[in-house]
């Protein structure tokens, strides 16, 4: 689904002026980079360095930017839980009020509880409130219904890659799984409510899957190895638990084809909690779910995680959220978490970098508890 | 301003509604400027509640440890510094005008507090802000609705230094007009060995403040065994506060946590229908980035519409927009009006309130939801909220039980059966416009 807003129009006709520029000559960028800067000082605070002359030197460079993230909405018709509606309303009222607007929204999967399509029809309907352009993925809870036909019929493709000022982003949906229901007789319903058990262990494990990761190898061909790359798949690209399906069972081979790249970031929903990993040249940041938090998996939980602690039971939005990413010049992020009872927590890329020795983010802790 | 002999309930309450001020009506008091009882007639009032000399002792009902850990050092509330903090309570010189003393606004006559939507100071200026009582102010973790003064020794300092409030322009202003007074020379010699300060003037009033500790109320004896200390009704109450109504949550109220407050801000939806969250939020970051000085934010708060941000001012996360601190639940029955603006006269407008959900907007807490309590359960929970009135203000918690009543029997404004029995929802109305 693409719906433009002003905004966006906005910012990508002065893209097509940045990528204009960087294919002139020097003489040639002085005489438009006048316009240029005019447009970005109309625009606001924090990209007038994107203006300096060495784009010029430097093609295929990253023009920092922001994108945001809502996830987990776990949606169920209004007459069986009205809380999580209001939450999901709650995030695009976030992502609403930046100033200025992000380049675009990553919908983290899981839109729906249990893949209804009048739950899958209640959050197309919500998330087309929000102004920016959103790239949506898929999550288990939207797909073991029909396998995924009403929530393509809604968004498109569950699979596809894009590139956006410099980085190239990659969406999977690391959600397949090997057919356990046939075998076993299980109705549509029954395959849904196995799957959407959180420790439902009589279900096969979260797989990007041997064609996805062809596909996605063909993808990366003309890629650079200099080309910041930022994968989003749904549940986490690493083993984390497997108890809880925190778990990608080929992890491992979707690591090594991304072992080639300088920066690799990957955006994962499905735990709902604070959660940074690195394995090598990977960084991994979790998302917020917007309906509830998870508690930290009995083991296997990465170093660099700055855990929060217990969230409040009767505060239905504690330990939820939403976020944003900040990406930078070399192509490296820096994830917020906007909590909405706690502090704001930013993981810097400089805490990944340096394997958790510096700027080590804030515990998102309340207090009281 | 010459006093005037008049019933308090004809005086000053015309933002409160004649029957909240008909609560405190009591035994003739001298009416003063701005509203408030005379001075005189206070500290009358005050010798009758038989107040410690020094709040170097925990009161009773509070951990003698906790007590003494929580005195500053230097700040120690000796029985000189109390004496002094006294005076300067009901000193109206304080202000630049000579009208409003700390004990205009948090009146011993009207459960210190002035049971008036906003608070009055010099002029006649209304701030934005109900008068919180200063009744176990001293316990609280932060001060003030938004928090931005930690203790009561440094919160007493800014409403003098407020152009709403008492209006003088700097500190050396007032330590230069009450310092030439020589009672007060004499006071602050006897309590700090010293010449008349400001850093002195405000551990001098907290000190004082520190001995307004009023946690003896009948649910206390009905806790500590007493089974006839409160009624049936609110027996059931206590039920309906620890689960169905969620109070509890946000209102512990148990030995460890005597005030029943989290010390913690919430957006509970206080008239927020008519309030631009968004469009005040970015005027306030545009003023904080100017100016977020501690003086700054004092006048933002009661002179703005800004004030409506809550914690969002101090903080600048989002989160906090809307959002104010939990009240504590001591001694409410006689300190009406309720909430941050004073808007909910009557606890039944208060469980009303609570039980549709608050009033819906994008910051609302988590926490609030609509409660489907019956008219019976909110009855219950209101006589249990009166049962939480020290003894010494047993009558004043009578009369005003007898008033709100009366009151809620005529009009019951926020009481929403829609919303409460969640037929249609908060969000609904508000996003869909119906």
């Amino acid at each position: 689904m693409t719906i433009r807003s002003v905004e966006t129009k906005y910012l990508e006709r002065r893209e097509e002026i940045l990528r204009a520029l960087v294919n002139l000559d020097r003489r040639a960028f002085l005489r438009v980079s006048g316009a240029a800067a005019a447009i970005a000082a109309t625009r606001g605070i924090g990209h007038a360095h994107s203006f300096q002359p060495v784009r010029v030197d430097a093609p295929g460079a990253v023009e920092p930017f922001r994108f945001a993230y809502i996830s987990d909405s776990h949606l169920y018709e209004r007459k069986l839980n009205d809380r999580f509606i209001r939450s999901l309303l709650r995030a695009v009222d976030d992502v609403n009020a930046l100033d200025p607007q992000p380049d675009f929204v990553l919908y983290g999967g899981d839109l729906a509880q249990l893949g209804q399509p009048a739950e899958l029809d209640l959050g197309a309907q919500i998330l087309k409130e929000l102004k920016a352009p959103v790239k949506m993925m898929v999550g288990e809870h939207d797909w073991y219904l029909d396998l995924g036909e009403k929530w393509r019929s809604l968004f498109g493709k569950d699979v596809y890659s894009f590139d956006h000022k410099g980085i190239h982003f990659v969406v999977l949906n690391s959600v397949v799984e090997d057919d356990f229901w046939t075998v076993r007789g299980l109705t549509p319903m029954e395959r849904m409510k196995t799957v959407a058990g959180l420790d439902n262990r009589s279900q096969s494990n979260f797989q990007v899957g041997p064609p996805q990761r062809e596909w996605l190898t063909k993808d990366l061909e003309p890629v650079s190895d200099d080309t910041p790359v930022i994968v989003f798949s749904h549940s986490p690209l690493y083993h984390l638990y497997q108890g809880w399906n925190f778990w990608t069972i080929d992890a491992p081979e979707v690591q090594r084809i991304l072992a080639r790249f300088r920066h690799v970031t990957v955006i994962h929903g499905h735990t709902h909690q604070l959660l940074t990993n690195r394995i090598k040249n990977i960084h991994f940041h979790g998302m917020l779910s917007t309906a509830w938090p998870w508690p930290y998996a009995p083991q296997g939980l990465p170093e660099l995680t700055v855990q929060m602690n217990r969230p409040n039971p009767f505060n239905s939005q504690d330990g939820c959220g939403d976020g944003q990413v900040l990406v930078n010049a070399e192509g490296l992020v820096d994830k917020v978490y906007n909590l909405w009872n706690r502090n704001v927590v930013t993981v810097a890329h400089e805490y990944l970098e340096s394997n958790g020795v510096q700027k080590r983010p804030a515990a998102a802790n309340v207090a009281t508890y | 301003m010459k006093p005037r002999r008049v019933r308090i309930l004809c005086a000053g309450l015309v933002l409160a509604g004649p029957s909240v001020a008909r609560a405190f009506a009591q035994d003739a008091v001298t009416t003063s400027v701005h509203g408030a009882a005379s001075m005189k007639d206070q500290l009358a009032a005050l010798a009758r509640l038989g107040l410690p000399q020094d709040g170097l002792q925990a009161p009773p009902g509070i951990d003698p440890i906790a007590w003494t850990a929580s005195i500053v050092p230097d700040e120690e509330p000796t029985p000189a510094r109390v004496a002094l903090g006294r005076k300067l309570y009901f000193e109206p010189r304080l202000s630049t005008d000579g009208t409003v003393a700390c004990a205009t606004c948090h009146d011993v006559t009207r459960g210190f507090t002035d049971n008036r939507m906003v608070a009055e100071g010099v002029g006649g200026q209304l701030g934005r802000r109900n008068a919180p009582t200063t009744l176990n102010a001293a316990l609280f973790t932060d001060q003030f609705w938004d928090g931005r003064a930690r203790t009561v020794e440094h919160q007493a300092g800014m409403p003098i230094l407020n152009s709403i409030e008492m209006g003088d322009q700097t500190e050396a202003d007032v330590v230069g007009r009450i310092g030439a007074l020589p009672e007060y020379q004499q006071a602050f010699q006897a309590a700090f060995g010293r010449a008349p300060s400001y850093e002195d003037l405000r551990v001098a009033i907290g000190s004082f403040e520190r001995t307004l500790i009023f946690l003896d109320a009948p649910f206390d004896r009905w806790q500590a065994g007493d089974a006839s200390a409160i009624s049936e009704a609110a027996q059931r109450g206590h039920v309906l506060f620890d689960g169905k109504a969620r109070c509890t949550n946000c209102h512990p109220l148990n030995p460890a946590s005597p005030l029943g407050t989290d010390n913690a801000y919430h957006n509970i939806g206080v008239a927020a229908h008519d309030k631009d969250f968004e469009g005040l939020a970015r005027q306030a970051l545009a003023a904080l980035e100017k100016d977020a000085s501690e003086k700054a934010l004092d006048e933002l708060a009661l002179g703005t519409d800004l004030s409506e941000l809550g914690r969002f001012m101090i903080t600048r996360n989002r989160a906090d927009i809307g959002a104010f601190k939990t009240e504590q639940l001591r001694n409410l029955g006689i300190t009406a009006p309720y909430m941050h603006d004073g808007s909910l006269q009557t606890l039944w407008d208060v469980i009303d309130h609570y039980n549709k959900g608050g009033e819906d907007n994008a910051f609302l807490d988590g926490g609030i939801e609509a409660l489907a309590l019956t008219d019976a359960e909110v009855d219950d929970l209101v006589a249990f909220l009166f049962t939480l009135t020290d003894v010494r203000f047993a009558d004043a918690n009578q009369r005003a039980f007898d008033a709100q009543k009366a009151q809620a029997a005529k009009s019951r404004p926020f009481k929403d059966d829609a919303l409460s029995q969640r037929r249609v929802l908060g969000f609904e109305r508000r996003v869909l416009g119906e």
